[in-house]
């Protein structure tokens, strides 16, 4: 299990391939990629600053995959969350699982995202063409978070 | 002593990104540290927002969580990663 918080960009194709690690028991790996947007609540998007609260970030990334691998069979769970300064078409963000079947490895990579956008210490904030703005949270996300509430 | 930490809009709001203040007995929960900042008046108001998160010593918690002296808070919006 790696987790990461890091400037730099990505290849998600390495990724995913470090996240299998050529390990024979691995049946299943699901793996969910975020990018930013060039356009978002009608305004294009130049590119945006991630913030985040160092030492908090990794501790709560680190419950989440914790809890993932409670709730189910896991052989592998990676995170990985970009912050700084970000482009359109530019990753943000990679969480990876394997599993020995894929029922696992879907519902925990699900679960992960959706724990690390309510849960997670990072503020999104976009270069509009009308100037700055912070990105506001949504209450879907935090609905989201229903559908694991009685499972398991 | 506990250090405040404030963090996206509201440490933009606030002109700062933490602070420390000297512990008292009144200082009992989060709620308590909260009102007495929002109390200051002016942009600190931001503080009141229904939606605001905190976290003590860098794990999410709500606004009834004791507070002890020594900590470390957080105050900030909801959070937008992912």
């Amino acid at each position: 299990m790696t987790i990461q918080v890091q400037t730099g960009t990505f290849d998600p194709g390495q990724m995913l391939n470090a996240l299998h690690g050529r390990h024979a028991g691995v049946g299943a790996s699901v793996a969910f990629v975020g990018y930013v947007r060039d356009f978002n609540d009608g305004e294009e998007v130049a590119g945006m600053l991630l913030e985040h609260y160092p030492g908090m970030t990794e501790k709560a990334l680190q419950k989440i995959a914790d809890e993932a691998s409670r709730r189910w069979p896991l052989i592998r769970l990676d995170i990985l969350h970009r912050v700084g300064r970000l482009e359109p078409g530019e990753p943000i963000v990679f969480v990876g699982v394997t599993s020995a079947h894929r029922d696992a490895a879907f519902e925990a990579s699900h679960y992960v995202i959706d724990y690390l956008k309510t849960r997670a210490p990072f503020w999104k904030k976009e270069d509009t063409g009308a100037g700055p703005r912070w990105v506001e949270a949504r209450d879907s996300d935090n609905a989201a978070l229903d559908k694991w509430s009685a499972a398991q | 002593m506990i250090t405040v930490q404030f963090f996206a809009r509201y440490r933009e709001t606030l002109g700062t990104d933490q602070e420390q203040l000297p512990w008292d007995d009144g200082l009992d929960s989060l709620e308590a540290l909260r009102t007495r900042l929002v109390a200051r008046g002016e942009g600190w108001s931001v503080l009141a927002e229904r939606r605001l998160m905190c976290a003590r010593n860098q794990d999410m918690c709500d606004l009834q969580e004791p507070l002890r002296d020594g900590d470390e808070v957080a105050f900030f919006p909801p959070v937008t990663g992912g």
